[in-house]
């Protein structure tokens, strides 16, 4: 009855693409040897994207980068994700479900908490039932874990717990690795004072400042190198010059304006996650004129991909294929590319009677490129006979008025899994269905996909569902960003691997030179 | 006197009052409110209406004005929307930073200004007189931020002798990083004040006790200090409490290119998370310190030339 999850089986890919994050490394910079030898001590200074007093401590309520590195200092997860946005295993070694991925059993490593505690597996049914706790609405992964039955869960014995769903879910690991996961002791209830199980210390924390951390010598996988952490706030024009000027050594989510200079000089080397987020117009499928699927279409050949790649991302990025999740798990690499035809836009425009006609598109200054992306393309769709006019909303409440404004407009997404991105955007109910797309034969197509039990049958299915949104739907993914990060010179061991994975901000790999 | 403070502190108290019925429209006016900025994209909507009844934004503003007004008369400044902590602690936190920064460029500034005022006003139109109105002209026309991206180029990214930014710095440890900020708000200041105290000295040098004590025979120096000095400093001071919502304005570019922890900084985050409580308790502190700035102003120029308060 039980199996062994296949997502076990993968650690050879997960090495293989550790070593080319590496090896992008060793080639943008000029270090030569140092890079062989890691070094021990010393202090590292990471400064990331500030959220002043939104900034907090307690791991289950978190939504901004700076909140998630230094949660991930001192806190680990069940599970996390590998570069291929692939389930692997962190406090959990290893897990298996039964024959419908309704029971699972995770058996937890010998690790041990900062305050000396084992890890047992009342620690990891405590941690969940705090996430899921209805009267603290801000826990993040409350949505995500909706499905778990904490009543029918339990612990077998210190180091396995069995968590039951409400519902079959092949997919569930990577639920674990979702945001706001983390695993606490059991009784925890001052965030103020943090005792994880991560490669830190909790030193000091002041939102919108500063976390200081110190290294861990009991960490279960190999202690940290360096001797002392802080991750610090700031926005994106403190964050370079504080790289630039030495006053900070790892500088997190640049612009590509930023890395052309730091490339020009020496202080400065930048880490490149190549094309492992999204930029996308979005069209409400259920809202004139994009409810004619024509118009979806002609506007996914009308958009000139490598021209918003050139200009909206200084050419740092690659063009996208309409779907999410290119390079992760399940993603249907052999989708040709929908190549640009100004020809048959047009006359597919003019089929649809919207030759010499404006339409709006709502856009804001809420996300890099936005504003920029969608001038661009009313140029190119100005070719093709249709006036698009550009208004602008408000930044900061941008990504919910697009729920319920506007016929089209932008769409950035981070790194997530495939099924995390179709269940948060893409099903009936989903709370970001930013496209209205919403189809109840879909639904239930990727409810019985996920259930199914088999990784190469699920990962047909989920093509197929793939292929539909991207050939019917109204996500137009132009382009695919690289993730940019700027080290100082003597940083080493810093990977190329998407936000939110694993080895993203894994400060204890590395060392100073 | 007396009834001319008592006037000005019952102005004082219908001002704060005005301001803060204004700053809580103001911020109520903008588009979204604190629980959709706490997660934007994190959080479904569920969620956020959960959190929006949690922080009683579901009740009607007003009665939300007069729970934060009967509090503040109680000396309560109110709990923070986005960190659930106390007003008060997000304003102590910050204002240190900001008074370390103003303070120290007025104890710059001042001396500097009337310096050079006086040697300009004492040469009128003479060499040194142009050479240092241009100059101050010059820096005063540049906006901040350039000046500041110039001096952070030049003397922490080229040349690596100051700290470019406060990230990662301490100021205990390392005093220097005030110099470039500091730099930057002298640049603003400087010129206004030196202008109206080189003007202040010229009107004073052509009056006609000045004409009558160096008739007198009155030492040049003791002229200058005793009678010129006190005059010409007159507009200054009043330039001065000016230079005080300058320097706000100054202190609000510098903060965010040197990324300082201020007041400044702590006010824009709470304009942009929607925080109504915090924009509203720090606005009230600021305008409490402008308005004690203009008082004492006035109470300055009083003593410095008694004979303006019978001109009111």
């Amino acid at each position: 009855m039980w199996r062994v999850s296949e997502a076990l089986g993968r650690r050879g890919f997960l090495g293989m693409a550790g070593g080319a994050g590496l090896a992008a490394i060793a080639g943008c910079g000029a270090d030569g040897g140092a890079a062989a030898q890691p070094k021990q001590g010393g202090r590292l200074r990471a400064v990331y994207a500030g959220g002043g007093a939104k900034e907090v401590l307690d791991p289950h309520v978190q939504s901004l980068f700076v909140d998630i590195a230094r949660h991930k200092a001192i806190y680990e997860k069940l599970v996390e994700l590998g570069p291929d946005l692939r389930p692997v295993g962190r406090l959990a070694s290893t897990w298996e479900h039964d024959a419908t991925a309704t029971t699972w059993r995770f058996t937890l490593r010998d690790a041990t908490f900062h305050d000396g505690a084992k890890l047992v597996a009342d620690d990891v049914l405590y941690s969940l039932s705090r996430i899921v706790d209805p009267a603290v609405p801000e826990r993040v992964a409350q949505s995500s874990l909706a499905t778990l039955d904490l009543k029918r869960s339990k612990a077998i014995g210190a180091s396995k717990v069995e968590l039951v769903l409400t519902q079959p879910n092949a997919e569930f690991p990577a639920l674990l690795a979702g945001i706001g996961t983390h695993i606490v002791r059991d009784g925890f209830k001052d965030p103020a004072k943090p005792v994880g199980t991560g490669a830190f210390r909790h030193v000091s924390f002041e939102a919108g400042r500063s976390l200081v951390a110190s290294r861990y010598d009991g960490y279960w996988d190999e202690p940290a190198r360096i001797e002392e952490l802080h991750i610090l706030s700031a926005d994106s024009e403190a964050r370079a010059t504080a790289v630039q000027g030495g006053q900070a050594e790892y500088a997190n989510d640049m612009t590509a304006t930023f890395a052309r200079t730091a490339e020009a000089g020496k202080t400065v080397r930048i880490v490149a996650s190549k094309a492992s987020t999204m930029q996308a117009f979005v069209m409400k499928v259920d809202r004139p004129p994009f409810d004619n699927p024509d118009v979806r279409l002609a506007f996914k050949l009308v958009a000139d991909r490598q021209r918003l790649v050139d200009v909206v991302l200084a050419g740092r990025g690659e063009v996208g294929n309409d779907l999410f999740g290119k390079g992760y798990q399940y993603y249907p690499a052999d989708l040709p590319q929908l190549e640009r035809d100004v020809d048959r836009a047009k006359s597919l425009l003019a089929k649809a009677g919207l030759a010499g006609k404006e339409i709006e598109i709502f856009t804001a200054d809420a996300s890099a490129g936005f504003v920029e992306a969608a001038t661009l393309f009313a140029e190119q769709v100005a070719e093709a006979g249709v006036r698009l006019k550009v208004t602008t909303g408000s930044p900061q409440t941008y990504a919910k008025d697009l729920l319920t404004k506007g016929a089209i407009g932008n769409h950035r997404s981070g790194a997530m899994p495939i099924p995390q991105y179709v269940t948060d955007r893409l099903l009936s109910h989903s709370p970001f269905n930013v496209t209205h797309w919403r189809r109840p034969v879909f639904d239930a197509a990727f409810a019985a996909a996920r259930a199914v039990t088999s990784e190469a049958e699920r990962s047909a299915k989920y093509g197929v569902l793939q292929k539909t949104v991207r050939d019917e739907g109204g996500i137009l993914a132009w382009g695919l960003p690289d993730y940019l990060i700027a080290v100082s010179a003597k940083v080493q061991g810093v990977q190329a691997v998407p936000p939110n994975t694993l080895d993203q901000g894994r400060f204890d790999k590395v060392w100073l030179a | 006197m007396r009834s001319y403070a008592v006037q000005r502190a019952g102005l004082a108290v219908v001002q704060l009052a005005v301001l803060s019925v204004l700053v809580f429209v103001l911020t109520s006016l903008l588009p979204g409110d604190a629980a959709e900025m706490r997660f934007t994209e994190t959080l479904t909507p569920s969620q956020v209406a959960a959190l929006r009844a949690e922080l009683g934004l579901d009740q009607p503003p007003a009665e939300r004005f007069v729970h934060w007004l009967g509090n503040v008369l109680t000396g309560d400044l109110g709990t923070s929307l986005i960190s659930g902590g106390p007003v008060a602690d997000i304003v102590r936190d910050s204002i240190g930073a900001t008074l370390v920064l103003t303070l120290t460029t007025l104890a710059v500034v001042v001396p500097l200004a009337v310096a050079l005022g006086i040697a300009m006003g004492t040469r009128e139109n003479g060499r040194l007189d142009r050479a240092i109105t241009s100059v101050t002209l010059a820096l005063s026309a540049i906006p901040d931020f350039v000046i500041a991206v110039v001096l952070v180029a030049v003397f922490a990214l080229k040349l690596g002798w100051l700290p470019a930014t406060w990230v990662g710095g301490d100021l205990l440890a390392s005093p220097a990083l005030l110099i470039l900020p500091v730099g930057v708000l002298l640049g603003r200041t400087v010129c206004l004040l030196s202008r109206q105290v080189r003007a202040g000295t010229i009107a004073a040098l052509n009056a006609e006790y000045v004409t009558q004590a160096r008739r007198l025979g009155v030492p040049r120096r003791q002229l200058l200090l005793r009678h010129v000095l006190p005059n010409a400093a007159v507009p200054g001071v009043q330039e001065l409490a000016r230079t005080g919502d300058t320097l706000l304005g100054g202190v609000l570019v510098v903060e965010a290119i040197f990324a300082i922890p201020g007041f400044a900084t702590a006010l824009v985050d709470g304009v942009e998370t929607r925080d109504v409580p915090t924009v509203q308790g720090l606005t009230l502190v600021l305008a409490v310190a402008a308005l004690l700035i203009n008082l004492g102003a006035d109470l300055v120029c009083n003593r410095l030339v008694p004979r303006t308060e019978a001109l009111r």
